[in-house]
């Protein structure tokens, strides 16, 4: 027999106790959790399913042709002779204009009203008009983008004709669209960074005689990078995948010639221009299963390994950031 | 500061003026330098007065603790020293707040040289997530001391203060969130007295703090005090009495055993009596000290 320590009382409380602690089974919780599972693999396999799809459609098209020929061929009409080039090209310069023009206005706005504004009426109802215009549909900032950058509009009291900058239907114009478009977005996610910054943090440092810019610069905003640029590459993903607002701003769906042809030229800017989604929708309405099928499918493969690899770069970049947060 | 020290001369007349606190003529604390004076401070946080009234005055290389139940504004007050509270949206501070007979409320007076020169350390410790050496460091880089020969050596000494130097001379470049919890609190003293101040508010330093850290804080806090002017807040009144040369006891208590409830069942914290550390664990004048000390209320 084992020791024992002490009496136990009447040998009916164990056998009570043990009532008492059975397990009994929590039925409803366990539903939960199977509906939750549920949910998560449905989703998976639609995203799988897209995936599949989309590569068994696609595929032939880098086997037989090339990567590199489909990546550097111009729009044609001749299904196998017409690439993503120009599509590509015209992403990647929105998502520097994006990144160029958007992000330092909305992460500066972020801090502004987060670290300066205080709780004032004012900074409430600009607050609000930012969340609202967050959830505007993507088709509005189309039509702004036409009536501003594309018709032009004379800026009063300057005189500036917009049209005269942007040169109309442009990738310039496109640029200053989308990133108004994702203004609203960079702005909520950057102050949501901001305002996660522990208050003890900015306690710290006012404590050892900082000046508000020094708290900003040394420790709010070191502090809350990994979650601006998390966000901020995230709306970046958005802007390249919208189609609607660049077709109200006149993105080229046929042949486009250009005068600048180059990745770089800085020139093209003021050029017509089109991009991935435009290629995308342009391709899915034609009529030659060449194009419907096989070269939207290698497309879009291209537009979401593009998409792919600016998130990964998000994850890379806020992972380097956290691990110097970390000291 | 000269410029600071100029803003004190019209102002003379205020400073006479200013009641004596009531210190009992005990030999040791007769004649100590008064540093920071308080009187008829309230402080409001909006429309709330979350303190009344309070008089008194911080002398020079003492620990002076302020004690008293939660919510009696004994914080608010400490907070109220280097203007920490300018951080909280609607506090405001009326009654004169002076440093060596400058009013720190003065629209003249800057904030961020107040705090170079009245160093702070929280209740929870809140190092920079940077390594120790920038921790300690960043303080002095704001004031412009860019050598990095100085830098190191002023690294060390305050390492050395707040006895820490011993167990992180040797990753001085590793992360200060690496560090235990004591650890992290002594840091967060060698970064307040990095600065150089003259005076150190401490924030309940302990509350988040094992036993053995605790006395080694206390003990530090002795060592430092022949150079420091400390004010210490506490919820641990063993604690008040072991390392205070002066205590003061807040509450929301009225003299007369009653209480003034404000809007939205809120009270106002008042200084109830101050004194020697001595006097007011022995032999305390007011009813409701004698209460708190003893634990019959709090």
């Amino acid at each position: 027999m084992a020791t024992t320590f002490g009496r136990l009382g009447d040998p009916n409380t164990a056998a009570r106790v043990q009532a008492e602690l059975a397990r009994s089974g929590d039925a409803k919780g366990r539903a939960f959790q199977y509906l939750l599972l549920g949910g998560l693999f449905l989703a998976l396999i639609i995203l799988v399913l897209l995936i599949e799809t989309v590569i068994q459609d696609g595929w032939s098209v880098f086997t037989d042709r090339g990567l590199v020929d489909f990546l550097s061929s111009p729009l044609r009409s001749e299904a196998a002779e017409a690439g993503v080039f120009q599509g590509l090209r015209g992403s990647f310069w929105i998502a520097v204009m994006v990144a160029l023009i958007a992000f330092p206005i909305g992460i500066g706005s972020a801090v502004y009203l987060e670290e300066y504004a205080g709780k004032t009426r004012f900074a409430r109802t600009v607050d609000l008009a930012i969340r609202n215009l967050a959830g505007v549909p993507s088709v509005v900032y189309g039509i702004l983008g036409l009536t501003v950058f594309v018709q032009g509009y004379r800026v009063p009291v300057l005189g500036w004709e917009t049209a005269d900058w942007t040169g109309g239907p442009s990738l310039l114009s496109a640029g200053l669209t989308l990133s108004i478009l994702v203004l609203p977005i960079v702005i909520i996610t950057a102050a949501e960074a901001v305002r996660a910054v522990p208050q003890s943090l900015r306690e710290a440092s006012y404590g050892v005689g900082a000046t508000k810019w020094e708290t900003v610069k040394d420790t709010v905003l070191p502090y809350a990078a990994p979650g601006i640029l998390t966000g901020t590459l995230l709306s970046l993903a958005r802007a390249i995948g919208e189609a609607a607002p660049l077709i109200l701003v006149g993105a080229v769906t046929g042949r486009l010639a250009t005068a600048h042809e180059g990745w770089f030229d800085i020139g093209q800017l003021t050029d017509r221009f089109t991009a991935m989604p435009i290629v995308i929708t342009r391709w899915a309405t034609l009529p030659e299963r060449e194009f419907n099928v096989t070269n939207t499918a290698a497309a879009i493969i291209v537009l979401l390994v593009f998409v792919l690899m600016l998130n990964s770069a998000a994850i890379v970049l806020r992972n380097r950031f956290e691990k110097k947060r970390q000291g | 500061m000269t410029e600071v020290m100029d803003v004190a001369k019209p102002r003379e007349d205020q400073m006479t003026m200013a009641p004596r606190p009531e210190v009992e003529s005990e030999e040791s604390l007769e004649g100590a330098e008064m540093i920071i004076e308080l009187a008829g401070v309230d402080i409001y946080y909006s429309s709330f007065r979350a303190v009344t009234g309070v008089d008194m005055a911080i002398h020079r290389n003492e620990i002076t603790a302020m004690i008293g139940p939660s919510g009696c504004g004994k914080s608010t007050v400490l907070r109220s020293l280097n203007r920490m509270n300018d951080l909280v949206d609607g506090a405001r501070v009326e009654g004169r707040v002076a440093y060596h007979g400058v009013d720190l409320y003065d629209p003249r007076v800057d904030p961020v040289e107040i705090r170079r020169r009245i160093g702070m350390v929280f209740q929870k410790p809140n190092p920079f997530p940077k390594s120790i050496f920038d921790n300690i460091a960043y303080g002095p880089r704001l004031k412009g001391i860019k050598k990095k020969g100085e830098l190191s050596d002023l690294v060390e000494s305050s390492l050395r203060k707040a006895a820490l130097w011993d167990e992180v001379k040797d990753r001085l470049q590793d992360s200060a969130m690496g560090l235990s919890g004591g650890q992290q609190q002594r840091l967060c003293i060698a970064r307040a007295v990095a600065t150089e101040p003259d005076v150190l508010l401490m924030d309940e330093p302990c509350s988040a703090l094992d036993p053995i850290a605790t006395t080694r804080i206390e003990e530090l806090m002795e060592e430092i005090k022949s150079e420091y002017t400390i004010v210490i807040v506490t919820h641990n009144m063993q604690q008040a009495a072991r390392v205070s040369d002066r205590t003061a006891f807040f509450t929301t208590v009225l003299p007369d055993g009653t209480v003034e409830t404000l809007e939205g069942d809120r009270r106002s914290g008042r200084l109830a009596e101050y004194g020697s550390t001595r006097k007011i664990f022995s032999n305390p004048d007011d009813a409701r000290t004698e209460q708190y000390i003893s634990g019959r209320v709090g």
